[in-house]
């Protein structure tokens, strides 16, 4: 990506992020959100994260596609704590030490 | 009288939002090294952190730069991680609508997950409570840890250019944002559109990237909200 290309994005984000934010509060005020139109924003983060996701755990670039037990294990302990404690820096440190390890066991 | 109570609500807020910066801080300092490591500049690096302040879409704006995304599917996947806070922008106004025009702004500037739901939950045990009293409890939240966000994001981005290669970042980001993603499989309908959404973008995997993530996005949530459909139903 060229730098100009760069900063555009940043813009674009900048003024999307926030036309987000304040679409109701400030633009279209009070008026219900339809029952289908809910339901279907209810399920935006999960339904996006883990398609970016997915590919990376299974073919991870850093082995050159390659599945990588390793990354698999560290991916699956990630999901499995955080699933588990509910809490996100326990989930990244369950991944991290999964990956640290098994990358220092497999040397 | 008055400003007295709107003081102690913004200290209320403040106190309150304290223990989720163990959670966001690191975050932010991941999000500063992660930048850096993608090409970032400085400056680029503070102006994304700073002016689209929302965690998980820079992550996915990072990732879909280094999968070498176009720049409209950059955005869209970007954006598509923020609608959620369609719903928290809706969610707010019986209780922040009655605020001047430049009050909601602000509060939508910091609309994180951490001032709308400790918001709602003191505004729905104290509803009684003057306007101005709860833009300034959710303000209370959400400003300092605005500020702490984009402080914490240059401390990564300084840290991030001395870190030598080989240390395997490249695996930080999938880590992380399974563990955004992992606490929030709360019921069936979120497993499934999880689900939908892992399967759906292996399967388009040979489609130029970004196309297939937003296919799966798509399919997912169309999945979670039919589960959803079915089993109220069902209920």
């Amino acid at each position: 990506m060229s730098d100009a290309q760069i900063w555009a994005l940043i813009g674009c984000m900048a003024v999307g992020t926030f036309l987000i934010r304040f679409s109701f509060l400030g633009l279209v005020g009070d008026r219900p959100l339809p029952g289908w139109l809910l339901r279907l924003l209810r399920y935006t983060p999960v339904a996006v994260i883990p398609a970016i996701v997915a590919p990376l755990v299974a073919f991870p670039a850093a082995t050159g596609g390659e599945t990588d037990p390793v990354r698999l294990a560290a991916a699956v302990a990630a999901l499995a704590v955080g699933a588990w404690r509910r809490d996100v820096i326990l989930a990244v440190g369950a991944g991290a030490l999964m990956l640290y390890g098994g990358l220092w066991i497999m040397g | 009288m008055i400003a007295s109570t709107v003081k102690s609500a913004a200290l209320a807020g403040a106190r309150d939002g304290l223990p989720f910066w163990v959670v966001v801080g690191p975050l932010s300092v991941l999000f500063g090294v992660l930048a850096t490591e993608a090409g970032l500049t400085l400056t680029q690096t503070l102006a994304m952190t700073t002016l689209v302040i929302a965690g998980a879409s820079q992550f996915a704006a990072l990732q879909l730069m280094q999968d070498g995304a176009g720049f409209w599917l950059i955005l869209a996947g970007a954006l598509a991680v923020n609608l959620r806070m369609m719903m928290y922008s809706a969610a707010l106004i019986p209780w922040l609508g009655p605020a001047p025009l430049w009050q909601r702004a602000v509060a939508s500037f910091v609309m994180f997950d951490q001032p709308y739901a400790l918001g709602v939950l003191r505004y729905e045990a104290r509803p009684a409570e003057p306007v101005a009293a709860k833009i300034a409890y959710y303000l209370g939240v959400g400003l300092p840890m605005a500020v702490m966000w984009v402080a914490l994001s240059m401390v990564g981005a300084l840290v991030g250019a001395r870190i030598p290669e080989g240390f395997a970042l490249d695996f930080a980001l999938p880590i992380t944002f399974i563990a955004l993603v992992a606490p929030m499989l709360k019921t069936l309908a979120h497993v499934a559109a999880a689900a939908t959404s892992v399967v759906v973008a292996l399967a388009l995997r040979g489609m130029p990237a970004g196309t297939g993530l937003l296919i799966a996005a798509a399919a997912a949530m169309a999945v979670g909200a039919t589960v959803e459909t079915v089993r109220g139903r069902w209920a």
